[in-house]
């Protein structure tokens, strides 16, 4: 067990012009489960594998304890990494898979064998030990993968997308298998997906990147609560938040023809972004003109999509609210997000009530 | 759609009917008139696919099965030198052969030569596929390089092999003059062997190199990943998590190797033997050759060539018997 460090981490390709990640800067103290989650492309994946050794680090350092690993051989980092293609051995056993990589350190045989007994009892493989990874479905490679690395109780566990090759429903079982272990071994975790909602139910702190850079590190709802960017607004939460070309004049937010009916806000004028979840969204007698386009009923809830000003809007409703085609839409002064249009940078405008909305999750 | 080119015909019975020719009677019994699956072509006559295997049929039988069987014949006379007449004299050229000191011994070499090529010539495919696999910078001009030679053909090999080992001219000669050792390919017995198994071997790398290449590359990365992080030593990874999987490759490349050594370095050898002094090493299928065509002995020939067909028959039965079944197939 361990913390890691990354200070200032980037990673130029060869030949590449601009870097794939860049400046990263992020503590992990020991035994947090971190996810990195950000769109293909982001360097999520790049910083996973600086972390494991995979590929060379260009600028900065990482550390795992109180160890520089930059020069350090991957299998002496003292750490273990599940593949998003479970990268088993294929002329392997189940066993031997896992006591693979203990052999080579030169465990004693009776101890690799009391692993590996406790493994496949913990991840349920017992009866597969023989079989060849080829003899298994899916979810149960995924299994092998994560007992290969669960017997080498490294100091850190690294994910790297391990649940993509699954199926939508083995997904949820496997994330919640994944959490259990990790929350019953305490091992400092390091989990890479792009998957905004696995992300949210995993991490201990999510870091949204984006373009190589780190947009936001927080608790799941901190950042749910509080977007620090358009972009995480957008990418974090499903649906996604709405976002609204408005203007502020003199402390009034007013979309297209509609004003607000919000306290004033103070501390920046002219055109911005407004940032509203669908479930802040509320009918009522009076507000902003919503004209209904369509429905998606997701059973506990229903998705109304429309539009407001002709800017679209999605807003959650409970199955038994009356629908209708033209609605006035509410919102709570504390729930408006306010973004900086062309950088698309939070706006932390001065405002009384806004600290209702930031009680700690 | 063989209904619509084909209007004429009644279309409810041709395509049942002529399904028949193509289906082996145990599939057959299903319901006769379900659609055909769309990929396969259908034969109006019932002739025309035949018409269209013949020319590989005639290839093979003129070139495979009728050989064969006048050698596996022909093994059991003793011809007139002159093609006048043969007598029957049942096993004697198996016994004449087999009895034989000279074909013994040569059998001896082609024993040694085979493991020997197939050895360092698999090695060395090996070792380059490895070492390429891992160049990032101008790894196509490198391949193309290794792979070039492949592209030689065996009596061009045998030449330019003949010319590093010249007497005059040859490189290897002055090489090894230098050590105080005076090379003397085409004379001395060994110096002609060495440079035939090196000349055989540098002919045969190259397609060696390409298949493991492959095979390497065949090999995810992940999975050579996990591997770095579950193995430190670079050989004891390579050996325990790399190599397993290039298997089939090598086993497929082993029976290659092995009939390339007995059979098609005849060219390579025929280069080096064919004008020098007589002590020089041969392999058994140069011995056919020079039993049969120089010596016209086309029954002794014969009953040789059967010899070698069963070998190379035993040797591949062995492999797929015994080794292919540590072989694990991805």
């Amino acid at each position: 067990m361990a913390s890691i460090t990354i200070s200032n981490v980037s990673k130029t390709y060869p030949g590449a012009k601009a870097a794939s990640v860049s400046d990263i800067n992020l503590d992990i103290r020991d035994g947090e489960f971190i996810v990195l989650v950000g769109p293909s492309g982001c360097g999520k994946s790049t910083l996973l594998r600086m972390v494991a050794g995979l590929e060379e680090i260009s600028g900065g350092e990482v550390s795992i304890g109180s160890r520089v690993v930059n020069q350090i051989d991957p299998a002496d980092r003292d750490i273990a990494m599940v593949f998003q293609n479970y990268a088993l051995y294929p002329h392997m056993s189940v066993r031997e898979n896992m006591a693979y990589g203990l052999k080579n350190r030169r465990t004693p045989k009776p101890e690799i064998e009391a692993r590996v007994a406790e493994a496949a009892r913990m991840l349920e493989l017992g009866p597969y030990l023989d079989r060849k990874p080829r003899a298994l479905s899916g979810g149960q490679r995924q299994r092998v993968a994560m007992g290969r690395a669960v017997v080498r109780q490294p100091a850190a566990f690294l994910f790297d997308e391990p649940l993509s090759n699954l199926d939508a429903k083995l997904r949820v079982t496997m994330r919640g298998e994944i959490r259990r272990l990790q929350k019953r071994l305490g091992t400092t975790s390091l989990y890479v997906t792009h998957d905004q909602l696995e992300a949210m139910t995993l991490a201990d702190r999510l870091v949204v990147l984006n373009g190589g850079r780190i947009e936001q590190v927080g608790a799941p709802l901190e950042i749910y609560h509080n977007p620090a960017s358009t972009f995480v607004a957008s990418f974090i939460g499903s649906p996604a938040m709405n976002l609204l070309d408005a203007r502020i004049e003199g402390g009034r937010i007013s979309l297209g023809s509609t004003q607000l009916d919000t306290s004033p806000v103070y501390g920046h004028s002219g055109p911005v972004t407004l940032g509203i979840r669908a479930e802040d969204l509320t009918p009522a007698a009076a507000g902003l003109p919503f004209r209904t386009d369509f429905v998606e009923e997701l059973g506990a809830q229903r998705l109304v999509h429309g539009h407001v000003d002709g800017q679209p809007l999605v807003l959650t409703l409970d199955p038994a609210m009356p629908l209708h085609d033209e609605m006035r839409l509410s919102v709570a002064a504390a729930r408006v997000h306010i973004f900086d249009t062309t950088s698309g940078k939070r706006l932390d405008l001065v405002r009384q009530t806004r600290q209702a909305a930031h009680q700690p999750a | 759609m063989s209904d619509l080119t084909h209007p004429v015909t009644s279309p409810a019975a041709r395509p049942g009917r002529i399904r028949r020719w193509f289906t082996r009677p145990a599939t057959a019994p299903s319901p006769a008139p379900s659609p055909a699956p769309a990929k396969r072509v259908q034969f109006d006559a019932p002739l025309l696919p035949w018409i269209f295997l013949a020319p590989q049929l005639v290839v093979i039988f003129v070139f495979f099965y009728w050989p064969s069987v006048q050698a596996v014949t022909s093994s059991f006379y003793i011809e007139d030198p002159f093609g006048f007449g043969a007598t029957f004299v049942g096993i004697d050229n198996y016994r004449d052969a087999l009895g034989s000191r000279e074909y013994q011994r040569i059998a001896g070499f082609t024993a040694l030569f085979t493991v020997l090529v197939t050895a360092f010539s698999l090695g060395l495919g090996l070792l380059f596929a490895v070492k390429a696999d891992k160049v990032i910078r101008g790894r196509s001009a490198y391949r193309t390089a290794l792979i070039a030679v492949y592209a030689i053909a065996p009596p061009v090999a045998g030449l330019m092999g003949m010319m590093l080992f010249d007497q005059h001219i040859g490189p290897f000669v002055t090489l090894a003059g230098w050590f105080g050792y005076e090379m003397k390919v085409g004379i001395n017995y060994w110096d002609t062997a060495s440079a035939m198994i090196l000349i055989s071997v540098w002919k045969q790398v190259p397609y060696n190199f390409i298949f493991f290449l492959s095979g390497l590359q065949g090999i995810p990365a992940s999975v050579r990943e996990a591997a770095v992080i579950d193995c430190r030593g670079g050989f004891t990874r390579f050996r325990t998590a790399i190599l397993p999987l290039l298997a089939p490759t090598a086993f497929f490349l082993l029976i290659i190797n092995i009939t390339y050594a007995l059979f098609d370095t005849f060219a390579v050898i025929d280069v080096m033997v064919k004008d020098k002094p007589a002590n020089n090493p041969l392999t058994l299928v140069y011995k056919v050759y020079n039993d049969g065509f120089r010596g016209n002995d086309i029954g002794g020939s014969a009953a040789q060539s059967v010899i070698l067909m069963v070998i190379v028959l035993v040797l591949t039965l062995i492999q797929f018997r015994w080794l292919e079944r540590r072989v694990h197939y991805g």
